[in-house]
């Protein structure tokens, strides 16, 4: 089932002990896409989450699904609509994966066998291979626990999907894949999805709409992530977002609009007549590649030159090649790529290669600075001082 | 004579497995009426248990409860009642099912309470009723400890019942006490090892049920 709209308006939450954990938020949720409410510990971002399926009752306000009150509804059919995902899975720990997975659809009277090939068709959705369907939660590492807790919420197809800190127990080398799978999964299926945390770059790398919380439940900043990041609404926000907002920012403008010089490619069995003929403007190096196309370093441009031999002739073999480092992906990779490989580059310029690894190009630091610079103005977000963040 | 030599004289005498006095007839006499106090007293404490931890309420009430039911001297109880009820079998059974209540009652709160909330807080989150999720999420996970309760229950019961010979019933503790009134050591030890294997006996069979009963996932843990 696809996505449904959340309209959160004006809740409150007023604990029976009198903390307001919430204060007058609204939110509109839009179907379809990542919605996440980040902010400090404490801020209430999970009793706002547990407020949407109604396993923390507001006391101030409404929330509607596609425009119908979540208190009209029968408070577990309810639940039913909602995938729930929260920190380190709670899977049941006497049920084989499989039969965790297959819970609701078992609950919603699904027949054993559609239910366990339903479960199968999950674990292969978010990469467990379906081996693992006999085996119990205490046979699996943390991140497979937590893909078979996503699993298990997606198991009815809900349009709504909430997930609490739901990646935050795992190691951040599992916890990258598993936001890069939950991005892929949601790409398929188009849930709506509303996803807790606590870490901002977490938030900037899921989130579709990001909530900005402070304590006390009230609403600093709902933008999205690139916006955020280049107009945060004040300093609080800032501070929260951390030093090289700046930087961080750039991996939302794409590098189909850099252009990248070809010039000063040049290829390892070049004749001297092709050497002397190759030169980029401000760069003393030409970037040498392979017969199959792909950079082999930085050989001085000069010194090529003067041997007047290919560029992997006998004087001006590999060895005198300075490594060429990272490339980044022409028009697939974003500008923060591109920059962090010129200012990781030996030359100062960053390499440009296509989908095979063929190199397409060579752009400078002041290049991609300019760049940038232009994206900003097109968006109209404030510019940012690319030497400053550097 | 040692107690080895008592032990050997007492199975192998052929009078001992034979009528109202032999050995099959009082050890299904123990059993029955063990099962019976157990049963009764499991009817009690187990639904408490499950509810009271379940709901995490009623805790302190519990433990105040079993803590007096503990205090009270079965034997004082059982001669109390049998003074006050005269010869049947309930003055047995009552001090029996008001010694095995507590350890049920109390593990079983205890075990329900105290399982992993994660799981539990998953469960209500996908809409599953309150009274599936204590039989479905909890008490699967609960039951070793559940099973313990029982089992310690199960022992005092039948260690216990042995006394219940003293106002005129009959169990392996018949031997126990017709042996020391008739100073037949052999009769006394005969019984007291017939008392023990009982006890080990009942602790196998939890073994065994605890094997069946919990999954896999759980005892791994
Ligand atoms: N059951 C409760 N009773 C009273 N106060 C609570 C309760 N649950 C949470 N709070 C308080 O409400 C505030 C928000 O909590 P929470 O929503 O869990 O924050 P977050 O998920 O952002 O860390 C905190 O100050 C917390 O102490
Ligand atoms: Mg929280």
């Amino acid at each position: 089932m696809i996505g449904a709209l959340i309209s959160i308006e004006a809740v409150s939450k007023r604990y029976p002990d009198g903390t307001v954990a919430v204060d007058g938020l609204s939110l509109e949720v839009p179907d379809r896409s990542i919605t996440v409410l980040v902010g400090p510990s404490g801020c209430g971002k999970t009793t706002t989450l547990r407020m949407i399926n109604r396993m923390i009752e507001l006391t101030g306000g409404r929330i509607l699904i596609d425009g119908e009150d979540i208190q009209h509804k029968p408070v577990n059919a309810l639940r039913r609509s909602m995938g729930y995902v929260i920190q380190n899975a709670g899977l049941f720990q006497h049920r084989t994966i499989a039969d965790n997975i297959g819970t609701v659809p078992r609950m919603l009277g699904w027949s054993k066998a559609k239910a366990r090939e339903r479960s199968m068709e999950l674990m292969e959705r978010v990469g467990l291979d379906t081996s693992m369907a006999k085996r119990y939660p205490y046979q699996l590492s943390g991140g497979q626990q937590q893909r078979v807790g996503v699993a298990r919420a997606l198991a009815a197809d809900p349009p709504v999907l909430l997930m609490d800190e739901p990646f935050s127990a795992v190691d951040p080398v599992v916890r990258r894949g598993l936001q890069e799978e939950l991005l892929r999964i949601q790409e398929e299926l188009g849930k709506t999805i509303v996803f807790v945390t606590h870490d901002i770059d977490e938030a900037i790398r899921v989130g579709d709409m990001i909530a900005v919380l402070r304590t006390g439940g009230r609403l600093a900043q709902y933008a999205p992530p690139d916006q955020l990041l280049s107009t945060p609404a004040d300093a609080a926000v800032e501070d929260f977002l951390g030093a090289d907002r700046g930087i961080r920012g750039l991996s939302f403008f794409g590098t189909d609009a850099l252009t990248v010089d070809p010039g000063g490619i040049v290829a390892s069995d070049a004749t001297a007549q092709q050497v002397s003929s190759r030169a980029t403007e401000g760069l003393g190096h030409l970037l040498v590649v392979g017969v199959d196309g792909r950079p082999l370093g930085w050989a001085d441009a000069a010194r090529l030159r003067e041997s007047g031999a290919a560029a992997a002739g006998p004087k001006g073999g590999p060895a005198q090649l300075l490594p060429h480092g990272q490339a980044f992906r022409h028009g697939e990779d974003s500008l923060r790529v591109a920059l962090d490989c010129a200012v990781l580059s030996p030359t100062g310029w960053a390499v440009a290669v296509d989908g095979e690894g063929r190199a397409v190009g060579v752009v400078s630091q002041e290049q991609i600075a300019a760049a940038i610079r232009a994206a900003h103005s097109q968006r109209g977000t404030a510019p940012v001082d690319v030497g400053a963040a550097r | 004579m040692t107690v080895i030599h008592f032990i050997t004289a007492f199975f192998s005498d052929g009078a001992h497995w034979h009528g109202y006095d032999g050995i099959p007839t009082r050890l299904v006499e123990h059993v029955e009426f063990s099962l019976i106090a157990l049963g009764i007293a499991a009817a009690v404490g187990l639904p408490i248990g499950l509810l009271t931890g379940h709901y995490g309420r009623g805790g302190n009430a519990l433990a105040l409860l079993a803590t007096a039911a503990r205090a009270l001297p079965s034997f004082g109880l059982l001669v109390l009642l049998f003074v006050l009820m005269g010869l049947s079998k309930l003055p047995v059974l009552i001090p029996l099912v008001v010694l095995a209540i507590p350890p049920i009652l109390v593990t079983t709160y205890e075990a329900v309470r105290t399982v992993d909330p994660p799981p539990v807080d998953a469960a209500r989150g996908m809409g599953m009723h309150s009274m599936k999720i204590l039989f479905q999420v909890e008490l699967p996970v609960a039951l070793p400890l559940i099973l313990s309760g029982l089992r310690s229950a199960a022992i005092q019961v039948v260690s216990t019942a042995t006394i219940a010979a003293y106002v005129s019933f009959g169990g392996v503790g018949r031997y126990i006490i017709d042996g020391l009134y008739q100073r037949n050591y052999e009769k006394v030890v005969g019984g007291a090892t017939l008392v023990a294997a009982l006890a080990l006996a009942t602790l196998g069979l939890f073994g065994l049920a605890s094997r069946f009963a919990v999954s896999r996932g759980v005892r791994q843990r």
